[in-house]
């Protein structure tokens, strides 16, 4: 045997980066003088311990699903989306067209052609770099970090310029009509004398990311154009050998993955702020790489990542509340799950390794 | 728009291109080495928040300076081990790095000085002072020259010359040592340096070394020079602005500091008119900021000459068996 077995590689690495990431967070936190087990105990109760932290989760949780799917599909195409952030702001652009510009009788309508007008624009955002990729050799890493900066330029001159009410200062669009107001887990789960979810932005998205977890797995796993992708990821020159295009691979995962972004606009564009304002993505588009990371690029992992992203974000919100420990603490561990699940990996790895095989060699002789 | 105005959007040019001028650098002996370091936004705000920090503390800016040069060489550090030592990703270990950044800097500065996040104002020895260089005062009355002398060219800070200064060092050092020629090397073959009985690790270690003192002295320029202090996410977007320039110079020093202070002139024009009215349309000011990303974008298209990076960019080294 020179391998170690398959659940060492997708349980046991992870949880064993996942560990060393807590740990040092911990520490980080020791650092500045508060008390680690407080700020854990306190992160459950504000988050686990109502619906209302429930409703906060879920609400980051539908967030980082999209975005995290998106950067997992151009990472199993050996491609490195790191522009989520502007597509997903772009996205929320076109969720702002549709529903500002087309009057719709009810939500559920609305809600099909705002993911539509989502994906459309996340995916349009996404294919310049793609295309430059494919056809100009330009390195994707680059071109979709300036895209985020020239996505958030271009939707600062049009809230602004363009798309503000008069008389108002903000930079914002106009509020979306009555009839495109999602259901919030609110009006779904609540009755008349128990309400659950009180004010929270938890909505009706969190099934639509739900079911295209289950719709990628089906894409990447059980297709042709999945299979395509995946083998291109693994060796390009090999997938050539077998008639796959590059140019194509590399627009199709691109426009998948730009649109999955975008989607998640239909979430906290429509489903929380009801109109489109600055900085709504919140660095969503970029904790999406460390879900993609953790999640080991499948959908199942990238559910199990959001949730976790979900919990620490509501979590970091309760200890900036209730502790002296800033929101920051989150991207802090966001910086070590990505360091130690992505660059550090080999440093567990190979240890790892090497133990499972010499005990399996101690085993046959 | 008069001479004096132009003299002060050129000076300003010269300040907000400082910055960008040393990150370029720090980028540019990395990624020469075929070390990609989409991280240098990181190591300016961390070398920001612990120059303006300890600054704050000590009362002393070169102590700051101490402090942000190390903040930043254990950045480059931390880089290193992840990507020469333990092969891992390089782009990946640079976006944690920014984000490990982003977030510490506002934890270590909330349990500093409870101001959520901020540093204290600084002032007096806790800052790099303006030179005016000898005679700036006694020529000002000289038409043109005068002016130009004592607005533009006198009146900036050490770090200011120093930046400036580094471009030609930057060159000999690359293009006219062996130490260059190696480092050149090794993000272009490295193989063939290692058959030369050349340590690629240490070669690479040494680039590292290099671009975390230059991006160390980036930061230190934007909280103690440039700013009196240290705010939020003040590095703005400048790590990825320098990684810009890089691309743009075509990863050369002397075009490098052409780069950047094209860029720095942009965010200097950006930030004194809200729009430029051009008579018959109108440039918004959003287009200005976004203008050095979308040049980038063009030059990586090829538009205007082919942008090629080092070869082995991005690969870890394996040495053969």
């Amino acid at each position: 045997m020179d391998k170690m077995p398959r659940w060492a590689d997708i349980a046991l690495i992870p949880l064993l980066n996942l560990a060393i990431a807590f740990a040092l967070s911990g520490l980080v936190i020791l650092a500045i003088g508060e008390n680690p087990i407080e700020a854990v105990k306190m992160m459950v109760t504000g988050t686990l311990g109502s619906t209302y932290g429930w409703g906060y989760m879920l609400y980051y949780t539908t967030n980082f699903i999209f975005t995290g799917l998106a950067v997992s599909i151009a990472f199993q195409a050996a491609m490195f989306n790191i522009g989520g952030e502007g597509q997903a702001a772009i996205g929320g652009l076109g969720v702002a067209l549709v529903c500002l510009y087309i009057p719709f009788p009810h939500w559920s309508v609305a809600l099909l052609f705002a993911m539509a007008g989502a994906a459309v624009f996340g995916a349009l955002w996404a294919a310049i770099p793609a295309y430059l990729q494919a056809k100009r050799g330009s390195h994707i890493v680059i071109t979709t970090i300036m895209f985020n900066f020239i996505a958030a330029s271009l939707l600062n001159y049009l809230l602004v310029n363009v798309m503000r009410p008069k008389g108002s200062m903000d930079p914002a669009s106009a509020r979306f009509p009555e009839a495109t107001r999602l259901p919030t887990f609110q009006d779904m789960f609540s009755t008349a004398d128990n309400v659950l979810f009180r004010g929270t932005p938890a909505n009706v998205t969190f099934f639509i990311a739900l079911i295209a977890c289950v719709l990628v797995y089906f894409l990447m796993w059980r297709s042709r154009l999945g299979y395509e992708i995946r083998a291109f990821g693994k060796s390009p020159s090999a997938s050539v050998f077998a008639g796959i295009s590059p140019f194509k691979i590399t627009m199709i995962a691109m426009l998948i993955s730009g649109g999955l972004s975008g989607m998640m606009s239909i979430n906290n564009t429509m489903g929380e702020g009801e109109r489109l304002i600055m900085n709504s993505i919140e660095g969503a588009g970029f904790i999406g790489i460390a879900v993609a990371l953790m999640g080991r690029n499948h959908p199942f992992g990238v559910l199990l990542a959001a949730l976790l992203f979900g919990f620490l974000y509501q979590g970091g919100a309760e200890l900036a509340f209730s502790m002296n420990i800033p929101r920051e603490l989150v991207t802090v561990i966001q910086a070590f799950v990505i360091m130690f699940t992505g660059a550090l990996d080999n440093m567990v790895r190979t240890p790892v390794e090497r133990m499972f095989i010499r005990a399996a060699k101690r085993r046959e002789s | 728009m008069d001479f004096l105005t132009i003299l002060q959007i050129l000076d300003s040019a010269v300040r907000l291109a400082t910055p960008l001028l040393l990150a370029c650098l720090a980028g540019l002996f990395s990624e020469r080495a075929g070390i990609f370091d989409i991280g240098l936004e990181g190591k300016i705000l961390a070398s920001a928040f612990f120059s303006a920090g300890v600054a704050a503390l000590t009362g002393s800016v070169w102590l700051g300076m101490f402090a942000g040069l190390g903040a930043s060489l254990v950045f480059s550090a931390i880089h290193g081990l992840a990507s020469i030592t333990f092969r891992g990703n390089q782009l990946i270990s640079g976006v944690a790095l920014n984000f490990f950044a982003s977030g510490i800097t506002v934890l270590v500065g909330q349990a500093w000085f409870s101001l959520g996040g901020r540093t204290p104002s600084l002032e007096g020895a806790e800052r790099f002072r303006p030179i005016e260089l000898p005679l700036s005062e006694a020529i000002m009355p000289v038409p043109f020259a005068g002016p130009l002398y004592h607005d533009l060219i006198s009146g900036h800070t050490l770090l200011v010359y120093v930046a400036l200064l580094a471009v030609p060092a930057s060159w000999w050092l690359l293009y006219r040592t062996r130490f260059g020629l190696r480092l050149r090397a090794v993000g272009e073959n490295p193989a063939a340096v290692d058959t030369a009985g050349i340590s690629v690790i240490k070669m690479r270690y040494a680039a590292m070394g290099i671009a975390g003192l230059l991006c160390g002295l980036a930061g230190v320029y934007l909280a103690t020079g440039l700013a009196a202090g240290f705010v939020k996410e003040m590095s703005a977007g400048r790590g990825y602005i320098a990684l810009a320039a890089l691309i743009f110079a075509k990863w050369r020093p002397w075009q490098a500091l052409g780069a950047t202070m094209l860029f720095g002139l942009l965010e200097a024009i950006a930030n004194r008119y809200q729009s430029i009215d051009l008579g018959s349309f109108v440039i918004p000011v959003q287009f200005m900021q976004a203008l050095p990303y979308i040049l980038t974008v063009l030059i990586l298209a090829g538009f205007g000459g082919k942008a090629v990076g080092p070869r082995a960019g991005g690969e870890p080294y394996v040495k053969e068996r």
